[in-house]
């Protein structure tokens, strides 16, 4: 398992592995934010933690369908299914992959694109925390979603289509819990009940990624 | 000892092939001919476990199959070395000495996997199967694209390293590998075209 991880993380930062891309987008979303929104420091303060959870979202579902698709082409993934390595445990590394190549880098940036969008300075701990809390979640989530598609031709949009509504409660207590940080309130419900969601996608999702892997692959 | 009984295998749904028996000792190599769509693959990824067969068995010591075929599974951003280490670690087993140089691969370790020709690939996805020690190999047209001289080193390795050391394989292919080995055509296997039992099981 470690090999494939490790297998992963090397694709992903050499020519073409789409390393970073996925944090240039979270950082243009959150620049263009201002320019449209205009320069009025108070609402910008206030939508903070929505815009901030809302492009990490969209950064993380970019490279979703890189998961499984490039495997799924050049014949690995079926390699892999007839390898002694267990398919459930080979969609838990993809999803571990995944966010340490965009999970990880967008919460490590998130702190400074808050400062662009002048957010509480109260609230920064909590973006971290949340956003470390909720991204792997986002990557589990995806995985399998990009299970589902893997045998289709251009299945991205319908990647899309059928994962971010199940990112919704993330989202609502991502930014929930941001918020409650930034107005000074406690926001332990929110990050528990968004743990537990990480928690439970880490769960049982790596099944039923497995299982519709197999279907794919006959 | 790999044995099949009665097998039935379908592809989309719509059975193939019906009744498929045979049995390969170990040591022993088993070619498939028939013409194309006659089912060679869908066969050898049902003995391989990567799709349910609708009927029948298949035995062979368990977790010692392979397959390989058309695809690779060559990552074109990692070097050959790289490539063929992971599928060592995956399956746990450490480099054997000389794999390079018996596929032919030795100048070309560090070549990156994206560089390479049609038939290097193949070299080096056919140099896979010497790496993960499994006994069961299923082999899908492994010769397409090598020239003469690669045909004959994937054979001498499949004569002297893997038959040898009490190793099995089943072949679909349409050339003449120089092996001393039955043939089987599955042309009289051929699924009636009423064939039932191709249902989408999975979504029941």
């Amino acid at each position: 398992m470690i090999a494939l991880l490790l297998r992963d993380l090397r694709l992903a930062i050499r020519a073409g592995g789409g390393f970073g891309l996925g944090l240039a987008f979270f950082l243009i979303v959150v620049v263009l934010v201002p320019f449209g929104v205009g320069p009025e420091t108070e609402l910008l303060s206030r939508i903070a933690p929505g815009i901030l959870w809302v492009a990490s979202l969209l950064a993380a579902l970019l490279s979703l369908d890189r998961i499984f698709a490039l495997d799924y082409e050049d014949g690995s993934l079926a390699l892999l299914a007839t390898s002694p390595l267990p398919l459930e445990g080979a969609a838990m590394v993809k999803a571990l992959a995944h966010w340490i190549t965009t999970g990880l880098p967008l919460t490590l940036a998130a702190p400074a694109l808050g400062f662009l969008l002048s957010l509480a300075p109260e609230a920064y701990a909590y973006l971290l925390v949340s956003l470390m809390i909720g991204t792997p979640a986002l990557s589990m989530i995806g995985t399998f979603g990009a299970a589902l598609t893997v045998g289709l031709r251009r299945g991205g949009l319908l990647l899309s289509l059928l994962v971010l509504p199940l990112y919704v409660p993330t989202l609502i207590f991502g930014a929930e819990a941001v918020r409650r940080g930034a107005e000074g309130l406690d926001p332990t419900g929110a990050l528990m009940l968004m743990a537990g969601i990480t928690a439970g996608s880490f769960a049982l999702l790596p099944f039923a990624t497995a299982a519709v892997l197999r279907i794919n692959l006959r | 000892m790999l044995t099949v009984q009665n097998l039935t295998c379908a592809r989309g749904g719509v059975p193939v092939l019906a009744d498929v028996s045979f049995a390969v000792e170990a040591g022993r190599t088993l070619i498939l001919r028939g013409p194309n769509g006659i089912g060679k693959t869908t066969l050898l990824r049902t003995l391989a476990g990567l799709q349910p067969a609708i009927g029948g068995e298949v035995t062979f010591p368990e977790d010692e199959g392979a397959y390989a075929s058309h695809a690779d599974g060559i990552k074109t951003a990692l070097t050959v070395t790289e490539n063929l280490s992971f599928w060592a670690d995956v399956h746990g087993a450490p480099l054997p000495d000389g794999i390079f140089e018996t596929f032919d691969l030795a100048d070309l370790r560090d070549r990156l996997g994206g560089t390479l020709s049609a038939g290097q690939k193949r070299r080096l996805g056919l140099a896979r199967l010497g790496v993960i020690g499994r006994k069961v190999l299923f082999l899908d047209e492994p010769t397409v694209s090598l020239d003469g001289f690669s045909v004959k080193l994937f054979a001498d390795w499949l004569q002297n390293a893997h038959l040898a050391a009490g190793g099995i394989a089943v072949i679909a292919t349409h050339i003449d590998l120089g092996l001393d080995a039955p043939e089987l055509d599955l042309t009289p296997f051929k699924a009636a075209d009423d064939a039932g039992g191709g249902s989408d099981e999975a979504f029941l």
